[in-house]
């Protein structure tokens, strides 16, 4: 799996750190927050790649490295064959054509004080493709294209629902007619109705303009629904990643598990057959994260060997080929986690209450 | 829903007409803004008093012929009494003389010309001034960051009375130093809050969408950060304005302000200090300018306030209000 013409966007080993700075004039660092560790990450031209995660996993910084947002610490990123990891400034610009971000809040990213049509023809003037009447036209196709009326060309986003203001996100995001568009949790702002609706607007969307989509959402059965593979996220690092289907029937990473089996069912009855598996304790801080396998504090399966060794994300025994997973002891098929126990003593972040 | 039946939903007709013909119009903020405005009773008429002193210090030569006396000349005739006191008012000087014989309304008239052009100009100058550094300061971080929110905090905790009598002494006390003294002093709380402001909406999505789209810093301040950044400062500029103009009467009156012969209601009142015991007019007709002008102004400024920021207590108890009365 080397340079494939097929991979446009190619994550390579992408570290990214905050610093956390303290003093009035002269700051020093005392401590930084590992937000992506170590991510590696392939995309293929027109497939949709699902990132999962609960929040502060760092899908979302991620999101910020692909489309060059936030500089990386480490690593390298290459889109369409050019490295752009270490592009600045003006170097950027030709980039930030082809990749596009759609954000989660429908609110804060429309700016209040502009009308819809500015918004949306910003893009045209940032790149100086089209100007005047031109650029109107051009504006209003892509209303009408995302499912918006061209005559609301002049309004302001406060005059729109969040299910319309999402679109005028898109409507801007395709402007310039990218190759690969990041969401940022495009639906979870939304009502589920209107989530729905939003989500197949980017499947047809994606079907007609050939668009490539990093999808990154916490909502397992959106991720499902719309993704051909899905990467799960844990600290910073990447715990599973496997082709969409084959996750959701055959996790092997225990917090695959875990989070699977808490993502909830529309079937009341299978609801409550299924057997939930509950974690202990919270994620522990990214700034100071744990030894080993970043899980292991809370996993129903640690063994020694967890503390010490880093597991590496590779083809795990029995596996279809694209199906890596990060763990020393994956789960087996006939497996239940929920009676595991791991053979490390682990220390819980919940509370104790005295017993009566 | 497809993408067909999106198109099919786009192609309803406007939503924007209604069934009588009329067309509903998308209004701009600031039309809003105006719109609440205009239902402020006390508002339009301290708009109103704004523009007849506009119209008055405009037209300061015109009255002045129309009573018939020079701002800087005494009349010798009429002005001063037999015990050389100044005159009450009467059918020669409308609102009376001061201890020199001069017509208290023409220099009121033409003081309002000095405070209204000193309180503006010095106003917007601040504003101008705390837009640039508070929003450099803010947006950049950093240490320009740190340099500029510290030369603020620097300019607001100077005893700004010495330093205005100490620069009067030492270049002669003129208009133009008044207005730089009264800029010096306005900017730094004016680019605090512009600072924070700035600080709030640099973290907003936008900026960010606007970034991932390629534009630049330039851009962003300009496109992005400053218009959203005119209401606020459209409120502090209209509260700005009434102290200036006290500002610039105080320092008048302490003889640190704008010439001591040009007629401004700042030197009108420091001469009335030596005859109100027996001209109570010579105080009282200066200070009842300033007390209106600064009223209207202040009365306006929180009517803006609460116009351009539609949360606030006030209106929603106004419009409650106004809500009973049609029931």
């Amino acid at each position: 799996m080397t340079q494939d013409a097929d991979v446009l966007v190619e994550i390579d080993d992408v570290y990214k750190h905050f610093p956390i700075k303290q003093g009035i004039i002269f700051k020093r660092e005392i401590a930084r927050v590992h937000a992506v560790d170590g991510v590696s990450l392939k995309v293929r031209r027109g497939e949709t790649i699902g990132i999962v995660g609960e929040s502060g996993c760092g899908k979302s910084t991620l999101a910020r490295c692909i489309t060059g947002l936030h500089p990386i610490t480490k690593g390298r990123i290459i889109f369409d064959g050019q490295d752009i990891s270490r592009l600045r400034g003006r170097a950027l610009k030709p980039f930030r054509r082809d990749v596009q971000m759609i954000f989660q809040d429908p609110y804060g990213s429309l700016n209040p004080r502009r009308r819809v049509g500015a918004i949306i023809g910003d893009p045209f003037d940032i790149h100086g493709t089209a100007s005047g009447a031109e650029r109107k036209k051009r504006v209003q196709e892509l209303m009408e294209l995302v499912g918006l009326n061209p005559e609301h060309y002049n309004r302001f986003p406060a005059e729109f629902s969040g299910g319309q203001r999402q679109r005028i996100g898109i409507a801007r995001a395709l402007a310039l007619k990218p190759k690969l568009i990041v969401c940022d949790e495009p639906v979870s702002a939304l009502d589920v109705s209107i989530q729905a609706q939003v989500i197949n607007l980017l499947k047809d969307l994606q079907q007609e303009l050939g668009l490539t989509y990093v999808f990154i959402a916490h909502d397992l059965s959106v991720v499902r629904y719309v993704s051909d593979r899905v990467a799960v996220m844990y600290l910073g690092k990447i715990a599973e990643n496997a082709r969409g289907e084959e996750l959701y029937e055959n996790p092997r990473h225990p917090y695959t598990g875990a989070l699977l089996s808490a993502a909830s069912i529309a079937d009341p009855d299978a609801a409550e057959r299924r057997e939930r598996i509950v974690l202990s304790g919270d994620v522990p801080s990214p700034i100071r994260p744990p030894s080993g396998c970043r899980f292991h504090p809370r996993c129903p399966k640690a063994q020694e060997n967890c503390v010490d060794v880093v597991p590496e994300l590779i083809v795990r025994g029995g596996d279809e080929a694209g199906h890596l997973t990060a763990c020393h002891y994956p789960v087996e098929p006939a497996e239940n986690l929920a009676e595991e126990h791991a053979a490390i003593e682990q220390l819980s972040t919940e509370p104790t209450l005295p017993s009566a | 829903m497809s993408l067909t039946d999106l198109e099919a939903e786009a192609s309803v007709p406007p939503a924007s007409e209604v069934p009588g013909g009329r067309k509903i119009e998308g209004r701009s903020p600031w039309q809003l803004a105006w719109a609440r405005l205009r239902q402020d009773k006390a508002a339009m008429i301290s708009l109103v008093v704004i523009i007849l002193l506009v119209a008055m210090a405009l037209l300061a030569p015109l009255i002045a012929k129309w009573a018939g006396y020079e701002p800087d000349f005494g009349d010798r005739k009429f002005g001063v009494t037999d015990d050389g006191l100044p005159v009450g008012p009467n059918g020669h000087h409308y609102l009376g003389t001061d201890r020199l014989g001069r017509d208290i309304l023409v220099r009121a008239v033409y003081g309002a010309r000095v405070s209204l052009l000193v309180g503006l100009l010095s106003t917007a100058l601040a504003v101008i001034l705390g837009v640039i550094i508070g929003a450099t300061a803010g947006y950049y971080g950093g240490a320009v960051d740190t340099i500029l929110a510290r030369f603020m905090d620097v300019t607001l905790s100077f005893p700004y009375l010495l330093f205005a009598i100490a620069l009067a002494a030492a270049f002669g006390a003129s208009t133009p130093l008044t207005i730089f003294v009264i800029t010096f002093f306005s900017f730094a709380s004016i680019g605090r809050i512009v600072r924070g402001q700035v600080l709030q909406i640099k973290e907003r999505e936008f900026i960010e969408a606007a970034r991932s789209l390629g534009a630049g810093n330039v851009r962003i301040m300009f496109i992005d950060v400053i218009p959203n950044l005119i209401a606020p400062v459209t409120v502090l500029g209209s509260m700005t304005i009434p102290t200036a103009i006290i500002f610039e009467s105080t320092l008048s009156f302490l003889g640190a302000g704008t010439d001591p012969r040009t007629p401004s209601w700042g030197n009108m009142l420091a001469d009335a200090t030596e005859s109100y015991t027996v001209a109570w007019w010579t105080l009282f007709i200066p200070a009842l300018f300033l007390l209106i002008t600064t009223l209207a102004f202040n009365i306006l400024g929180d009517a803006v306030r609460d116009a351009l920021d539609p949360r606030s207590e006030r209106l929603f108890a106004a419009q409650k209000a106004n809500r009973k009365k049609r029931k």
